[in-house]
């Protein structure tokens, strides 16, 4: 292996594998998403597909195929079916940047866990393109040719427009606290040394401006208005059905994902785990074993997303322009204004 | 009516009690497996209330013949008018009985009007819910199919089919 194969090979196997995570970890949310409400609602949830219902979404995706796909008269078409595209494709894009492990050695050879390693501006890279997923809602909102898609694209325009600027700043403040627009170097800054803690500690309010964003900009419950079922029937999907339905399904989930991801690298200190060093298991398991604790906690996050989705009912649409631009907003500048300051006098601890 | 705000301190204005305690109760119902309440329905059935109303049926009598006289009191009551009847006469004491009594389960509602009106008691809502059909021409019940629906009486001592209408 020599040349371009040397880098064309492993990216290829580092794609089919982020791929393969990926879809797995979103078939089996939906099937989280639907256990965990059952049991929070004393149901049992879905049990006939396999045992404890482990294949209900193999059923699902078997179901969504042989569904009728559906274009309204009115609808425009190109962009019609162009929209569930721009909603799933970004979501899974944005995991060429981030990092899932630390690097394995096979061969001799060592392979950094990440499908782009080394990309030093990789949380512009994350928040551009997690920004393009409002296109899809707001395109598939505009072309289905509904007054419900069409409210519920605007109500996801504006929501996600309003609420990346308190993901922007709190990532931000991050940024200027490290000094670096680099995953990895976040990571390593969160640990391995005294003073060195996950950031959610001394970066709480950035935490927290933080995680209530991401739940707005990934439209989950409490902040699910563009599609607020009891309101405007499916919002920004209504007329769609079988698989493009589905995209968006999967797009929503590999949202949350990513989202996931975005929060245990910034603030849960990434694959790392206090008092654990990856050099200990050798080169190859410390590597496969960084991964594996990485996912671990993108499913605990995973987890709170589905837990708050069935705790909480959905806002008002005031409700969250004022918890988006008076609340979140202020905090997050006070906050970047703290670190700037504390920077500013004390420099880095 | 007035209504009375209770003043909140500026933590519980955050949302934040409110929404651990939520969570907290959310959570708490995850382990309570004895509490589920999900009925596996194919296999685990609800037991029915005896005055559940399910199909209509037509009872027989301890003759052995229809209990029905052919009134068309239910045939009158009937919200939906669900309910034919063709009456013919009978050389029984009863003299009148129904030659045709179909009801289409297409449109009966369940009300159990039919029952409550009926003055000799040969029509019941009976505990039967599962009638869903391919073909609406079958959710037609005739007068047969009703009956054998209703349980047959045992028949009074020293008989065993019905009385013969005496010529």
């Amino acid at each position: 292996m020599t040349g371009i194969w040397a880098i064309v090979i492993p990216a290829f196997v580092k794609i089919l594998v982020i791929i393969a995570v990926v879809m797995t970890g979103v078939a089996y949310t939906t099937l989280a998403e639907r256990k965990v409400s059952a049991w929070m609602q004393d149901r049992k949830g879905p049990n006939r597909a396999g045992p404890f219902g482990l294949l209900q979404p193999v059923a699902d995706g078997i179901k969504f195929f042989f569904k009728e796909d559906i274009t309204p008269k009115e609808a425009y078409r190109p962009i019609y079916l162009l929209a569930p595209l721009l909603t799933l494709f970004p979501a899974l894009i944005t995991f060429a940047v981030i990092p899932f492990g630390t690097s394995v050695t096979v061969a001799g050879q060592t392979y950094p866990l990440a499908i782009a390693p080394g990309m030093n501006l990789g949380i512009v890279y994350l928040l551009a393109i997690s920004s393009m997923s409002v296109y899809g809602i707001l395109l598939a909102g505009w072309s289905s040719g509904s007054k419900y898609s069409l409210m519920g694209a605007l109500r996801g325009a504006s929501q996600v427009i309003s609420y990346e600027l308190g993901i922007g700043l709190a990532v931000l403040s991050i940024v200027l606290w490290t000094g670096t627009f680099d995953f990895n170097a976040i990571v390593a800054d969160q640990t391995g040394g005294w003073g060195k803690v996950w950031f959610f500690i001394p970066h709480f309010l950035a935490f927290v401006v933080f995680t209530v964003s991401i739940f707005a900009e990934t439209n989950r419950l409490p902040f699910d208005l563009p599609e607020g079922e009891s309101e405007i029937v499916g919002g920004y999907h209504t007329e769609y059905s079988g698989l493009r339905f589905a995209m968006f399904f999967m797009g929503e989930y590999a949202n949350m994902i990513t989202a996931s991801a975005f929060v245990v690298l910034l603030f849960f200190g990434g694959w790392n785990l206090p008092f654990v060093r990856y050099e200990w298991f050798g080169p190859l398991w410390g590597g496969l074993l960084s991964m594996v604790v990485f996912f671990s906690k993108i499913a605990v996050c995973l987890f709170i997303f589905i837990w708050v989705r069935w705790t909480l009912p959905r806002f008002r649409y005031d409700q969250l322009m004022t918890l988006g631009w008076r609340r979140l907003f202020p905090l997050a500048v006070l906050n970047f204004v703290l670190v700037a300051t504390w920077l500013l006098l004390r420099g880095r601890p | 009516m007035k209504v009375t705000r209770p003043k909140l301190s500026w933590w519980e204005r955050t949302y934040f009690p409110a929404i651990l305690k939520g969570l907290a109760i959310t959570l708490s119902h995850i382990p309570k497996i004895k509490k589920r309440v999900t009925l596996e329905y194919p296999e685990v059935r609800w037991a029915l209330p005896p005055q559940y109303r399910g199909a209509p049926i037509l009872l027989t009598g301890l003759d052995g013949n229809e209990k029905c006289t052919s009134c068309k009191l239910c045939e009158f009551i009937c919200p939906p008018r669900a309910i034919r009847i063709v009456a013919e006469e009978t050389s029984l004491e009863k003299e009148k009985r129904p030659k045709e009594f179909d009801i289409d389960m297409g449109l009966c509602i369940f009300c159990g009007y039919c029952q409550e009106v009926c003055p000799v008691e040969a029509i019941w809502l009976k505990d039967e819910y599962e009638m869903a059909d391919y073909d609406r021409t079958n959710l037609i019940f005739n007068k047969e199919q009703l009956l054998a629906r209703g349980r047959k009486p045992p028949y009074l001592p020293g008989r065993e089919k019905p009385l013969e209408e005496p010529k």
